[in-house]
């Protein structure tokens, strides 16, 4: 990136005093809000040292929480995925009326409580609900099982990789598509060979978030789920069930592992990342 | 290389969908009950759905599974009424149960004359949790209101158990003021006026109390309270029972509409039946619960509990009318908080 | 939709590339189907509550109380997110020391982990028995359990829309601009308010209200440290469950419509004064 090819100076860069100052006030402002409650989750999570956690790791009921949880992201994560590409491409790559009435919408289910995007569904397909009777006649169950979830994870999930490429397509405009168009690429050819290459790390990006998100939720899953025991416990409400059982370790121990899984990940893409920098920056420049 | 990291994203995804979606359906043992439950009667029911899965099956040669669900009474009482397949439900309040009865249709009206006991097959009382050495000498409702006092106990608005503990507070102030209603209602305002936090839930105020240490005494259940004192630290914390308190009758009942349905009504009715029986009964009380049999439970369980007078909800009209009362919109718990005009 | 075009004006600006046509029809179907048909469902059900009936409820002392600290907390906790967020993006993006990469990482933790957990996590340090809040509580200052609390939370819930939405534009900004600028006599202090700040405003306006849109409605982290007192602590989503607690789904959608309109109309003007900085500022053209 930048500063791999330019010598920071006075001109373009603080002085080390200044630039030490930022990077510690960040710094501490990191300590107090992010690393002591991740440190607090792993202390609780080890209290007893690593054994236990694994033990407590090891039970029936919180392998049928994890292999769920991994469901409901894997079908809401692809989906959200194809959506959030081409409300991008619409949103960033042409100007139209309602632009931003559109494009807030999009961001729409990041303000709506937690609550309530569960409910919503509730009162769709609940037995009380506009479509409650039509689909009990068919024996379908939609809310208290997979079906709710993964419409709940939608929900929460659906700005995730927009709201990543909005932005990032936006500031790389559209003259690279154009020249590509003009030497002849049909629109698929331009998107798969100009478009996607330059925003693939934003979207490998908005992935991961949309991923993280879609295993981490907790409110709107918690509505739609009915927390039987091994059947419709994500993750985040197996959490709950130990935590209110007094069995804080067991509790944090699956924190842990939900947010041990998100820096892995995580530390994972800056990994590709830095392996793949010289692509990257060939891709940026041009 | 983009179309193929692409490619490849997606081929995970939908993988991984199909492969879990295939092991997230478990295994049908050959008969299973959902028994939806609130929060405080997770270890009792534990126990008690071995005892009866092991009795089912001596009796009747099959094996059934029960599956539960715990949370808040009212949240559960909701999510029964939105379509939850419960076949039985075990709630804090009778009036949860009187709700899905109401909405649903699925339990029939007189639901609580089926079964003994009014359908309680196990009660509680609500007592106080104070820290070791009771360093604010807090021996009854009235050192509540003591200058440096605070008292942790949920929201009534969402917590069955809160609703509880301030039924309980109002029947010791109406019996120490001769029966006066008002002077009830102006030692329960100056009461929440010490409370400063109002926890969703009775266990979020119990870790409100011992794990993040806010307050100087907790409002319990009296089966709650002593499960903190085994889980949470003996010898950190002593129980105080004061003179009046009021009896907690968790209600239990058959929801018809979905065990015809399932074609379970048999193993259901059963399984609430077993719930009166010497072994029910005596975990019950090895749980905390007062059993609504006492002579079918262990001495040593029983002796656990302190003598206490206990008012009952019907002192208070009923819950029909208690509800609207105290707790609906606009109730006397509203008012409490309403700034003064 | 509002979104047919008619004769008389031009519906969207000719452009070579195709697909919009295919693009913008799958965002609308999916944002109908995800969005816009439970939200419907919600508007309908607290419909059913009568009109002197909602702005009775919505105009009620308690609930302009709530909607007031919901909105209040959030908007501040959107602020500090802004000046941090930005800072850390900064830091992020072009100096270099020990642990970046961790921390890069890191900033993503909010959204990975369950609303409750920090909640929890957060309360059990902010406490005043806490590792954090047994500093602050000889002060006298009390963290937990108080609007300050609130505040805490959905600063940790929101950082990452903050850090994530600047940090990419701030990767693609060009040090020629810097060096144009630096080489034309600016100050590096001019520069960076003159020339980059105004570049990153719209993403630093979009990271603001995403962070707010979210704090706002926010509950698994917010009631356990809250302290959910009625008037001082209570937050609206909180108001919404108590009215689910009655069964009262009428109210409880109301309080929810109310909460979704203002927050529509707070996101919809910012993506305008976005939109129009954009063109100000000739970005993306």
């Amino acid at each position: 990136m930048a500063h791999d090819t330019l010598q920071p100076d006075r001109v373009t860069s603080e002085g080390p005093l200044a630039r030490g100052l930022l990077i510690a006030t960040s710094l501490l402002f990191l300590l107090l809000i992010l690393a002591m409650p991740l440190l607090a989750v792993f202390s609780e999570a080890l209290r007893k040292g690593l054994p236990a956690f694994l033990d407590a790791l090891k039970d029936e009921e919180t392998f049928a929480a994890i292999r769920l949880t991994l469901l409901v992201a894997g079908i809401s994560v692809p989906l959200n995925l194809v959506f959030g590409v081409a409300a991008a491409w619409t949103i960033a790559k042409f100007e139209f009326r309602g632009k931003a009435i559109l494009s807030t919408l999009i961001d729409l289910p990041f303000s709506v409580s937690p609550v309530i995007s569960g409910l919503v569904f509730v009162m769709l397909f609940g037995a009380q609900g506009y479509f409650g009777p039509l689909l009990a006649s068919y024996g379908l169950q939609i809310i208290f099982a997979v079906p709710g979830l993964v419409l709940a994870t939608i929900f929460v999930t659906f700005p995730f990789v927009a709201r990543e490429l909005i932005p990032l397509m936006q500031e790389q405009g559209n003259a690279d598509e154009e020249a590509a168009l003009s030497l002849g690429a049909s629109g698929w050819q331009t998107f798969w060979h100009v478009t996607l290459p330059n925003i693939k790390w934003g979207l490998l990006y908005g992935v991961l978030l949309c991923n993280a998100r879609a295993m981490g939720e907790f409110g709107a899953v918690s509505v739609v789920s009915g927390h039987i025991r091994g059947q419709t416990n994500t993750m985040p409400l197996q959490v709950e069930i130990l935590y209110n059982e007094f069995n804080f370790m067991a509790a944090f121990a699956v924190a842990a592992l939900l947010a041990l899984l998100a820096l892995v990940t995580l530390v994972l893409k800056s990994l590709l990342e830095y392996r793949f920098s010289a692509e990257i920056a060939a891709s940026r420049r041009h | 290389m983009t179309a193929k990291f692409v490619k490849q994203l997606l081929t995970a995804g939908f993988v991984l969908g199909t492969l879990f979606g295939a092991a997230a359906i478990p295994a049908r043992a050959d008969q299973s009950l959902l028994n939806v439950s609130y929060d405080p009667t997770r270890e009792f029911y534990k126990d008690f759905n071995a005892a009866f899965a092991e009795k089912w099956k001596t009796d009747n040669g099959e094996t059934v599974t029960i599956e539960t669900s715990h949370g808040g009474s009212g949240k559960q009482a909701r999510a029964v009424i939105d379509g939850l397949a419960a076949d039985v439900v075990t709630l804090a309040l009778e009036a949860d149960v009187d709700a899905i009865a109401a909405k649903t249709g699925k339990i029939p009206a007189d639901w609580k004359s089926r079964l003994d006991n009014n359908s309680a097959p196990y009660t509680s009382t609500i007592v106080f949790l104070v820290r070791k050495g009771n360093p604010k000498g807090i021996k009854d409702w009235g050192d509540l209101v003591k200058d440096d006092v605070a008292v942790i106990t949920p929201n009534p608005k969402t917590s069955g158990g809160a609703r509880w503990n301030f039924l309980a507070a109002w029947a010791w102030a109406k019996q120490a003021n001769g029966g006066d209603d008002a002077k009830a209602e102006e030692f329960v305002t100056t009461l929440y006026k010490h409370v400063p936090v109002l926890d969703t839930g009775a266990r979020g105020a119990t870790t409100t109390f011992v794990q993040r240490e806010q307050g100087d005494v907790l409002l319990s259940w009296e089966n709650e309270a002593y499960l903190a004192l085994n889980e949470l630290g003996a010898g950190e914390f002593e129980i105080v029972t004061p003179s009046v308190s009021i009896k907690a009758e968790p209600s239990v009942a058959l929801v018809d509409g979905n065990v015809d349905a399932k074609g379970t009504r048999k193993v259901a009715e059963a399984y609430l039946q077993y719930l009166y029986s010497d072994v029910g009964q005596k975990l019950a009380a090895k749980h905390y619960f007062r059993p609504a049999k006492p002579e079918l439970a262990d001495k040593a369980d029983l002796a656990r509990f302190a003598d206490v007078k206990l008012a009952t909800i019907d002192d208070f009209g009923g819950w029909k009318e208690a509800q609207a009362k105290f707790f609906a919109d606009g109730g006397l718990f509203d008012k409490i908080y309403q700034p003064a005009q | 939709m509002t979104l047919t075009s008619s004769k008389g004006w031009q519906f969207r600006q000719p452009s070579v590339l195709p697909g919009f046509r295919w693009t913008l029809g799958f965002t609308l179907v999916w944002l109908t189907l995800i969005v816009l048909v439970p939200l419907t469902g919600l508007f309908l059900k607290s419909s059913t509550l009568g009109w002197d009936a909602f702005w009775t409820l919505a105009l009620e002392k308690r609930t302009l109380q709530a909607l007031k600290i919901s909105f209040g907390t959030a908007f501040l906790a959107a602020l500090a997110n802004v000046v941090f967020g930005t800072l850390l993006a900064w830091v992020l993006v072009r100096y270099r020391f020990p642990g970046k990469r961790i921390i890069d990482a890191m900033v993503d933790l909010p959204f990975a982990l369950p609303t409750a957990v920090a909640g929890i996590a957060l309360t059990t340090l902010y406490a005043s028995k806490g590792w954090i809040g047994s500093l602050f509580a000889p002060l006298g200052i009390k963290i937990a359990f108080t609007p300050l609390g609130i505040v805490i939370a959905l600063v940790f819930v929101g950082l990452p829309f903050v850090v994530r939405t600047v940090q990419p534009v701030l990767e693609e900004l060009d040090r020629e601009v810097e060096e144009a600028a630096a080489t034309l006599g600016a100050n590096r202090f001019q520069t960076i308010f003159r020339v980059l700040l105004p570049g990153l405003a719209p993403a630093v306006l979009t990271g603001f209200s995403l962070a707010f849109a979210r704090g706002v409605g926010e509950y698994g982290s917010v009631i356990f440290i809250a302290g959910n007192v009625p008037f001082k602590s209570e937050i609206a989503p909180l108001l919404i469950v108590i009215k689910l607690e009655e069964f009262n789904y009428p109210a409880a959608t109301a309080i929810a419509a109310v909460m979704l309109l203002l927050s529509f109309g707070l996101l919809f003007v910012i993506n305008l004064i976005q939109a129009w900085s954009r063109r100000r500022y000739g970005y993306g053209a």
